[in-house]
């Protein structure tokens, strides 16, 4: 963990009940401001519906605070300038420009009746250089590769140049290049300035990218530290259902998951 | 636009000349003006407005949808108008210039056109989305048929079957200001939304995050469809497809943001519409062909080369 890491968006107490169950439990958690926060449990540990409650998307108990001022004090355009939020999947649903779409991150920012201003398109050009799409400006997101639309999804998120990064399985369903390429945007992002925060389901790159690891399990969370803290074999065993190997790296500590216990 | 606003203006059993039109339109020209002013002017504003309405409700039901095949004629909007419009009518509760007819379509299209929204949901998933509106549609059909069962008497019931088919023919300008306002109000309210869908093709989580109140954006296009489809419907009876084939028309040359296509689309539904109104007044004949029939039978082979062009990608999108 960073030393003197300004807490950016605060939660308190956060709990969210749908269709009469409870999903998430008193949460309690800060994202601080040059810090990759990876958000880790089994499926149905309620992970997203914190993702999403924390980006403000859903209504939920408790407090979030965004540099001090309550989330919900601020207007849907203000909160969009904070706090960009990248959801699972990467939809794109029209045969849009990679350009177009990576534009739609400015749309917070936007005068509805100008034009875009140089700050936009300097945003845009930046978003699309951090995440390596130059050359896929003029294509049609459709038409892309897994690998290719993560990262358009990625640099929409990033034109935003929102203070906190909120990443729902930005690595899901990306083969191990992509992976790892993505993984370290987030690092380089975080390292900029910004807090992020992504749900990751492997542990290897948790440990290998996370700053801090926090761990949900039905609904609570059960574990919010460093990764070599967070991740110990015996948690992973009663959370996860299985046994891990840790093994030293030149790159640092991996866990590799070995036996479903 | 202008060119064909004039061509209908100059086709019929007599036809005229540009100039007598434009005389006709501006001072006493006997017959002529009571032609152009009296039976063409009606009819030709109602076809530009109506074909508006579709052009631009489908261009937004497509948007809120994230889905080139969201139709209001396909969700049994139209349908629903109808069966309610047509409710009033029969019963008697209402005179064919009433203000309760638009007002019963428009409430018709808005329980349509708001069951659809809602059963959809969030993920507006295409199979839950196509099959709730034929759900809709079949029962819009089905209360249409009640009606005519049950209609006082056979006369009513086959005005309203006539209606039904969608036509423009005999219309007046009362029936231009009875829906007009209804008609530029939801013209009004979607282009509220319009630049909502840019985000939207995002989905949902996505554009919320961006700042689009999405609940809103709903709601105001489920308004904005309903007013317009209600109103077009309750005077010009069931006009189809045209929703379907502006926008799709429009993205060849403005391509596919949502949002730049929406007054092309309008536009484009306007062109349409008219053009199909000289066109079933050009087949010779003494029986007029109704112009909702040859929206449909236009539309429906269109609507079916879409399916054709896109059953890959909706193969694999109907989850």
């Amino acid at each position: 963990m960073k030393d003197n890491a300004a807490p950016r968006l605060a939660a308190h107490d956060i709990g969210v009940v749908r269709g009469g169950r409870r999903i998430v439990e008193r949460a309690n958690l800060t994202l601080n401001a040059g810090e990759l926060t990876i958000l880790a449990g089994p499926n149905g540990a309620g992970k997203t519906t914190l993702a999403r409650a924390l980006a403000g998307l859903l209504d939920a108990e408790g407090t979030i605070t965004f540099d001090g001022t309550p989330l919900s004090a601020l207007a849907p355009r203000a909160r969009a300038r904070a706090l960009a939020y990248l959801p699972q999947g990467h939809q794109f649903h029209w045969p849009m420009s990679v350009e177009h779409i990576v534009a739609l991150g400015r749309e917070p920012h936007a005068d509805p009746f100008a034009d875009p201003t140089s700050a936009d398109r300097a945003a845009i050009a930046e978003a699309m250089a951090a995440t390596t799409i130059e050359d896929l400006a003029e294509r049609t997101v459709t038409t892309l590769s897994g690998g290719e639309r993560a990262r358009v999804a990625l640099a929409r998120a990033l034109a935003t140049q929102a203070d906190v990064l909120i990443a729902d399985e930005p690595i899901a369903s990306l083969d191990e290049r992509h992976q790892l390429v993505i993984m370290e945007l987030l690092q380089s992002v975080a390292r900029r300035g910004a807090a992020v925060l992504a749900i990751i389901h492997d542990l290897a790159l948790a440990t290998r990218f996370a700053d801090r690891v926090v761990l949900m399990h039905q609904g609570k969370i059960i574990a919010n530290d460093t990764p070599a803290l967070a991740l110990t074999p015996e948690r992973i065993a009663t959370i996860f259902g299985v046994s891990v190997h840790r093994v030293e790296t030149p790159d640092g500590p991996l866990l590799i998951p070995s036996r479903a216990l | 636009m202008l060119a064909l606003l004039v061509v209908s203006l100059m086709t019929g059993p007599a036809q005229f000349s540009p100039q007598t039109v434009a005389r006709a339109l501006v001072s006493d020209q006997g017959v002529a003006s009571i032609i152009v002013r009296d039976i063409r002017l009606p009819r030709t504003l109602l076809a530009a407005l109506i074909g508006a309405t579709f052009g631009i409700a489908g261009a937004a039901l497509q948007g809120l949808m994230r889905n080139p095949l969201a139709e209001p004629s396909l969700f049994g909007a139209p349908q629903a108008a109808a069966a309610a419009a047509a409710g009033i009518m029969a019963f008697g509760f209402a005179g064919a210039l009433s203000i309760w007819v638009p007002l019963g379509g428009i409430a018709g299209a808005l329980l349509s056109v708001g069951m659809l929204v809602a059963i959809a949901g969030r993920r507006a998933s295409l199979t839950v989305t196509l099959l709730a509106g034929l759900a809709l549609a079949s029962f819009a059909g089905a209360a249409i048929a009640l009606i005519l069962n049950l209609a006082p008497n056979p006369y009513i019931a086959l005005e309203i079957a006539f209606w039904l088919l969608g036509s423009l023919r005999d219309r007046s300008m009362e029936h231009v200001w009875l829906a007009a306002p209804f008609m530029l109000t939801s013209w009004a309210v979607l282009a509220a939304t319009a630049r909502d869908f840019r985000a939207l093709t995002l989905g949902e989580d996505a554009a919320a995050s961006l700042g689009v109140d999405v609940e809103r954006t709903r709601v105001l296009v489920v308004i904005g469809v309903a007013l317009g489809v209600g109103a077009a419907v309750s005077v010009a009876g069931a006009i189809s497809f045209v929703g379907l084939v502006a926008p799709h028309l429009v993205r060849r040359f403005y391509g596919f943001d949502p949002t730049r296509i929406l007054l092309p689309s309008a536009l484009t539904g306007a062109a349409l519409l008219i053009a199909s109104d000289i066109a079933v007044r050009l087949v010779p004949g003494a029986i007029e062909i109704k112009i909702g029939v040859v929206t449909a039978l236009i539309g429906v082979p269109f609507f079916l080369a879409m399916i054709f062009h896109e059953r890959h990608v909706l193969e694999d999108s109907t989850s």
